[in-house]
């Protein structure tokens, strides 16, 4: 009989994402040229730039949304473009939140969040819907469960899609602009969901122009700008006292 | 004048010219030969003539073989429409030439290929007779339209949804049939519709393959009818079935109307 392997427990070893020397190019036009990131369990990573920068292709190459041309990318150390991995299991434990919510409109909101967990975690239809129920009171719109998206606010739809994540307990988080789409008078509301969830410890990687949000909440704030990282380091430090030029200028617009 | 008596005057114009065409109408028209020979009640009351075997044949069989005519070609679209839009090559290209094929072909050609050139060709007769290789060869040709269509509203479901799918876990199958395709019927239940119509229309072409007396379908009845029965030698059972057609069809384009609304007001 051999002992039984010591296993880390997740995320005490291996970061929650590591990418190292990614590379993507749509035809000719490259996006991202070597990027280096990663993402420790437990924090929340704020990723800025102006558009046409490459966080967002960054930030969907993670669950491999987009393809990498190449390079390295790892979650809680295993390698996603292993063709043994199985994908889709990766990506049910990384919850994804879009600029443009894109529930299901055909589902109500209590049917948008029980789906997947259904059939990808096959959770009975009794558990499934008393999972979304307590993710649903987590946002604060328990009493929305029979709504279509159609008739909720933005904001409103962008909490039902981060409790539909949420529902399927992930260890971690992506946003991709989760409030670019948004009225300004939502955005509170949004940005309110994500803190709570941030102070829970859940690991976030958050592509986003709101520099408060980044200021407060980030554990690390990384610059990008023409394809690479072109600084990262505390988010007080890099707002307050950006080191580099493009850094400056852009802070310089937007804040 | 000004402009607005001008534009009074012209109306004022319009509605003349439209009463001088209906009162000449009325005038010069031979009414009792009209009648004679459009609405004839072949001497007994009306219920008793055509209207029997063209409702309990004509018309039963019309609506059968649409349904399964337009069932089969659901069936057959859907299979192309997502074998168009597969990774795989081959697929595409199968698809592809398919569609292009029979979209090219008049339907009649195709159905009476099955009903005849088969049983010349290969002396092998498709089931269900005469009826039966007349609509297989339809769903053959309704298949490559109903294909296009579909294909159309599945790529105008929006790309993040299967993302979103994808990204929560779900298979690309999953993703298809949960979250795609639910989508785009919704979206192609208008073209789709028009599509069973013309199926209604199309299915009188079967008359020119030849039915068993109680397989023919509407068009086959009523063209028998001009020759027998209490209305023959008049145009009577024609307008009768005319009538009959528009029974069924009328209320789909009203269906189609409704089901648009209520999608309306459930999604976006």
């Amino acid at each position: 009989m051999t002992a039984a392997p010591v296993l880390p427990e997740r995320g005490t070893m291996a970061p929650a994402i590591q990418v190292t020397g990614l590379h993507k190019h749509f035809g000719r036009n490259e996006v991202l040229k070597g990027i280096d990131f990663h993402v420790d369990a437990g924090q929340v990573v704020c990723v800025i730039g102006p558009s046409g920068s490459g966080k967002s292709t960054l930030l969907r190459c993670v669950n491999r949304l987009e393809e990498p041309s190449a390079g390295q990318i790892l979650i809680e150390g295993v390698d996603i473009c292993d063709r043994k991995v199985d994908l889709d299991e990766v990506r049910s434990r990384i919850g994804m939140v879009f600029q443009q919510f894109n529930l299901f409109p055909h589902l109500n909101v209590l049917k948008n969040l029980t789906l997947a967990q259904r059939t990808v975690r096959g959770r009975s239809k009794d558990e499934a819907v008393q999972i979304a129920r307590q993710t649903l009171g987590k946002v604060g719109l328990s009493e929305k469960e029979s709504a279509y998206p159609a008739h909720l606010s933005g904001g409103q739809q962008q909490r039902v899609s981060i409790a539909r994540a949420l529902s399927m307990n992930p260890d971690m988080m992506l946003f991709d602009e989760p409030t670019s789409a948004l009225d300004p008078e939502l955005v509170g509301d949004v940005l309110a969901v994500m803190k709570d969830l941030a102070s829970e410890g859940m690991t976030m990687m958050v592509v986003t122009h709101e520099m408060g949000f980044a200021r407060e909440v980030g554990n690390k704030l990384v610059f990008m700008d023409g394809g690479v990282v072109v600084e990262e380091g505390l988010p007080t430090d890099v707002l307050s006292n950006p080191q580099h030029e493009r850094t400056q200028a852009f802070l310089s617009k937007v804040l | 004048m000004t402009r607005r008596e001008r534009a009074i005057l012209f109306q004022v114009a319009l509605y003349v010219a439209l009463a001088a065409g209906i009162v000449a109408l009325a005038l010069v028209a031979d009414w009792p030969t009209i009648r004679e020979n459009f609405w004839n009640k072949g001497g007994v009351d009306w219920a008793d003539g055509n209207w029997g075997d063209l409702i309990t044949i004509g018309m039963v069989n019309t609506v059968k073989y649409t349904a399964i005519a337009f069932a089969g070609g659901l069936a057959l679209g859907l299979v192309l429409a997502l074998m168009r839009l597969s990774p795989v090559a081959p697929y595409r290209w199968l698809a592809t030439i398919y569609i292009e094929f029979f979209r090219g072909l008049p339907a009649l050609v195709v159905m009476i290929f099955m009903s005849t050139g088969l049983p010349i060709a290969f002396g092998w007769t498709p089931p269900g007779g005469t009826v039966g290789a007349g609509l297989i060869g339809l769903i053959m040709v309704a298949g490559a339209y109903m294909a296009e269509t579909l294909r159309a509203g599945i790529q105008a479901v929006p790309k993040g949804q299967a993302e979103a799918a994808r990204s929560l876990g779900m298979r690309p199958g999953t993703t298809t049939v949960r979250v795609v395709l639910p989508q785009a019927f919704r979206i192609v239940i208008p073209p789709l519709t028009n599509e069973f119509v013309l199926l209604i229309k199309d299915t009188a072409l079967l008359f020119l393959l030849g039915a068993a007396a109680n397989e023919r379908e509407l068009t086959s009845v009523a063209k028998d009818f001009l020759a027998s029965g209490p209305s023959a030698g008049t145009a009577t059972s024609l307008v009768q079935a005319a009538l009959l057609y528009l029974i069924i069809t009328l209320p789909l384009t009203q269906l189609v109307a409704w089901l648009e609304r209520r999608q309306r007001r459930s999604v976006r």
